[in-house]
């Protein structure tokens, strides 16, 4: 990561970031030889850290919202798939050495995620969720999640999508900040994700493609499981900004399958909320 | 009949210093380009010819939403060349499910071209003329590697120029296609390397952070030089 570019990049944007940053130059000399020398994995926290300082007192409050409520649904995944990874109730067991690794990786991203994002909201940001706040059985509806590899597999699909979809959904709300680039850069390594857990699916025998395509009977879940329905609502749109996609300028391989496919759609905060509390305890809710 | 042959002249001068139908208006907008759009420039121009065919160029104006979403057109109109070529001859050694996939994206690819085509209408930028002698089609490790390139840069440029869009319906147009591509892209790279679908490591170069979670994110100047080889008209790149 080169820090001094990302400054050079904000400063085109807000021409007082320094300013904003130090009064004293110095200071900055110092966070520069600071980033030389401290670890790799630390640098995004003092990173996240110094822009608190410069941006804390003035982060708008919905962008606060937006940047916790992210923090909320990174907190759910990290449990997931960590819990998936060192759990002793967990009784399934990884088909490959690459299926656990591939988990693992997915894992380290989410964590990643939540120490960006504690660290971008720093005293604004949302008490902490603990897995002891979780329900990944989502009060039974997946009660072999962790006693059944393809339940799991199934249970990380919809949150992938799903967290692919919100980051999505929020992307108005952080328009022209450079926020917004963070939060484009890990709402896309989330669709990486559900990208390889849907390959991960099809290894195990499931009917689906890397990309959400057309249910079958032409209805929006592609999944071909019905408990996930919210995940997938209002995904079968064809038709973009006015402009059908079906078919266009005469190019009928684009069917309405592809059109589907060739485009996910966002999904409002509201509806997003109710899909993270299946896995919430009460009293744990967003 | 003095006149006349003055104000030809006058043209024929013009034609030779900027090179046929330039006109005016269009080589202040190009004078007044910034240092990197000029460094672009330089790099996209073609030797062939002998000078620089100003004539053929399209050109990205940054000024606006019509430049980001142009500049969006341009980079889907390389995918769906790419995939067109590879889908209407893979290589012998793809199983038929890399075969069907290798066709999804196609129609993928070319459904995002005509979208941008039909909403931008009359400010469409023209067709792009590719170059993809560098891919040799008949190799799985070769159109691999590209479209490995392809998906990857395209994730990165619709990532860093989300920032530059003004309008919120066509941010989240932005945002529906490029979570499509890290889809693709993830798909690819795990055919190449299975697990290495988001290995943020070996995209650093793209701006990746590994230890943040971050994927790819670049300016457009940085894109288009890393597309160049790929894109023989040349792309005049303004007010970025």
């Amino acid at each position: 990561m080169n820090i001094v570019n990302i400054l050079e990049e904000i400063e085109k944007v807000d021409g007082e970031i320094y300013e904003r940053l130090s009064p004293r130059r110095s200071a900055m000399k110092d966070f520069y030889s600071m980033g030389k020398k401290i670890a790799f994995a630390a640098a995004p926290l003092a990173l996240g850290s110094m822009f608190t300082k410069a941006y804390g007192q003035t982060l708008p409050t919905a962008v606060v919202n937006t940047l916790n409520f992210a923090l909320s649904l990174e907190y759910l995944e990290y449990h997931f798939y960590n819990h998936a990874l060192l759990g002793t109730d967990v009784t399934f067991a990884y088909p490959t050495t690459a299926a656990k690794a591939a988990i693992t990786t997915i894992r380290d991203h989410e964590l990643a995620h939540v120490n960006l994002l504690k660290g971008a909201l720093g005293t604004s940001a949302r008490a902490e969720i603990t897995y002891a706040m979780t329900d990944f059985t989502a009060s039974g509806t997946f009660g072999d999640v962790y006693q059944n590899y393809l339940t799991f597999l199934k249970v990380a699909l919809g949150f992938e999508d799903t967290g692919v979809r919100a980051y999505k959904g929020q992307a108005t709300v952080l328009k022209g900040l450079s926020v917004l680039t963070t939060a484009l850069q890990i709402h896309s390594v989330e669709a990486r994700h559900a990208s390889h857990i849907r390959q991960m699916l099809a290894a195990a025998g499931a009917s689906i493609k890397p990309w959400i395509s057309l249910g079958a009977g032409g209805i929006a879940n592609d999944t071909g499981v019905p408990q996930v329905d919210p995940v997938y609502a209002g995904e079968s749109l064809d038709v973009q900004a006015g402009v059908t996609i079906t078919g266009i300028n005469g190019n009928t391989g684009v069917t309405k399958a592809a059109a589907v496919e060739c485009f996910d759609e966002p999904l409002d905060g509201a509806s997003v909320a109710v899909i993270a509390n299946l896995f919430l305890r009460t009293g744990s809710k967003l | 009949m003095k006149n006349n042959e003055l104000e030809i002249k006058d043209e024929l001068k013009e034609k030779s210093l900027f090179n046929g139908s330039l006109g005016r208006r269009s080589f202040l907008q190009f004078a007044g380009a910034s240092a990197a759009g000029m460094a672009l420039v330089a790099a996209g121009c073609k030797k062939d010819r002998g000078y620089p065919d100003m004539n053929a160029g399209a050109t990205l104006d940054f000024k606006d939403d019509f430049g980001v979403l142009n500049y969006a057109y341009a980079l889907e109109q390389l995918e769906a060349a790419f995939y067109v070529k590879v889908a209407s001859a893979p290589p012998s050694s793809f199983t038929a499910a890399q075969k069907a996939y290798f066709q999804d994206i196609q129609f993928h690819e070319i459904a995002h071209r005509e979208f941008f085509k039909n909403a931008l209408s009359t400010a469409a930028i023209g067709s792009l003329e590719v170059d993809f002698s560098s891919i040799d089609f008949t190799s799985a490790t070769s159109v691999l590697g590209a479209a490995m390139t392809f998906e990857d840069l395209g994730v990165a440029a619709y990532n860093g120029a989300g920032v530059r869009i003004k309008t919120d319906a066509y941010l989240v147009l932005a945002g529906k296609i490029v979570s499509v591509e890290a889809r693709h892209a993830a798909y690819i790279r795990d055919i190449i390397s299975n697990g290495s679908f988001a290995d943020l490591n070996s995209l650093t170069a793209l701006g990746a952070n590994n230890a943040a979670g971050l994927d790819g994110a670049l300016t457009p100047d940085k894109v288009l030089a890393a597309a160049g080889k790929y894109i023989k008209t040349k792309i005049n790149v303004i007010n970025l």
